[in-house]
């Protein structure tokens, strides 16, 4: 693609030394989903992701980056290629490392919250509980609630504050501030930066983009399943003159 | 309050320039201790890289100075603090003259427009 020739990657942590082991490395995947009109969701992608970043995985609607992330956790298998994180496999070690927020809830709508948060407490050995109620208060959200007494955006931020409160190493958010009101998406970017870890980084799936990209050190453009673009936002801004929102419209106008 | 920034230009220039403008200003007081890069990334809604990147470039120009023990300090260094303004106030007209330019009018007359139109001084106290 020549897009990627354009930018060129300076600005761009110094993930390829040989010597850092970077967090996430994906090499040459591809993912082709069975049956008749098969197609490739995921087509020979390899980038690697550093520790101390927040990424921004853009791209148009059935672009592959959802295939993507869940290949990263693990609950889908790639055709070929590999993903390594920490160098290892996607298992129940790598499970560990990751805290994942998934497109759709998977939460037991009959649970109250805090019975959730205990939930998780028993299920993820680091999950701060501390953090959690401390978030849920700052959102005014009542512990002894019925999940399924609460808004689509309320849930939201209930299950994006549970993924937040644990003490992981990657962070991989699909979608997480679809639902949620312009008020408490700024509260939740904003408790994104205050608890940044420099040891953790973020990966982040949005069409929000204006939104969250001042947040953004570095975003990856998909296409087609394809990786298009891999750089940093004042990259991009510096060199194309437009916001990573603008230029993300240009690239991909219908 | 997140800080405003245009959506066009590198986010870390920008965030550059609204501290610059806050230490000629006397919002940071030479001498003062600055906010912690978490603590200025959380207030601007910025990424704390960023935040970094910024601070880094504006201890490099000596208008910030990093001490082990106590974080991150405005200079004490006045007359650069004053240079700095200067610089900014020379780049802010010499844009303003090339706009007048491209409308057409000569030195004098753009001379002669601000003698004619300069605001009252009560307006000038923000």
């Amino acid at each position: 693609m020549n897009e990627q020739n354009t930018i060129n990657q300076t600005g761009m942590p110094e993930n390829n030394s040989m010597t850092v082991m970077p967090l996430l490395q994906v090499n040459d995947l591809c993912k082709r989903y069975p049956g008749a009109g098969s197609y490739m969701a995921v087509y020979h992608m390899s980038f690697s992701i550093p520790r101390g970043r927040i990424i921004g995985l853009l791209g148009p609607n059935g672009c592959g980056k959802s295939t993507l992330i869940k290949m990263v956790n693990g609950l889908l298998a790639p055709t070929s290629g590999a993903v390594y994180i920490n160098g290892m496999v996607p298992g129940p070690e790598t499970k560990m490392v990751i805290s994942y927020l998934p497109e759709r809830t998977y939460l037991d709508n009959s649970m109250k919250v805090c019975q959730m948060i205990d939930y998780f407490c028993d299920f993820y050995t680091n999950f701060s509980k501390e953090k959690a109620y401390y978030m849920l208060g700052a959102l005014g959200i009542d512990l002894n609630a019925r999940l399924k007494t609460l808004s689509k955006g309320t849930k939201e931020k209930v299950q994006l504050i549970l993924v937040m409160s644990r003490e992981a190493d990657l962070y991989i958010l699909d979608e997480p501030i679809a639902g949620v009101d312009p008020a408490a998406r700024d509260y939740i970017l904003r408790a994104i930066i205050s608890n940044y870890n420099p040891n953790a980084t973020i990966l982040l799936s949005t069409h929000l983009i204006s939104d969250i990209e001042n947040v953004l050190d570095d975003v990856i453009f998909m296409k087609n399943g394809s990786l298009m673009l891999h750089a940093s936002v004042d990259s991009i801004r510096s060199q194309t003159g437009k916001s990573v929102d603008a230029y993300f419209r240009e690239v991909y106008a219908c | 309050m997140a800080w405003e920034l245009n959506s066009d230009r590198p986010i870390y220039s920008q965030i550059l320039e609204k501290i610059q403008t806050r230490i000629i200003c006397g919002i940071y007081q030479p001498g003062e201790r600055l906010p912690s890069v978490r603590e200025l990334a959380a207030e601007a809604s910025v990424n704390p890289n960023t935040m970094q990147r910024a601070l880094s470039e504006l201890e490099h120009s000596g208008l910030i100075i990093t001490q082990r023990s106590s974080g991150r300090m405005v200079t004490e260094d006045t007359q650069m603090i004053q240079g700095t303004k200067r610089e900014i106030a020379i780049a802010e007209i010499k844009a303003f003259f090339a706009n007048m330019r491209e409308l057409g009018y000569s030195s004098e007359e753009i001379l002669q427009l601000i003698n004619e139109n300069q605001p009252r001084s009560d307006a000038l106290t923000q």
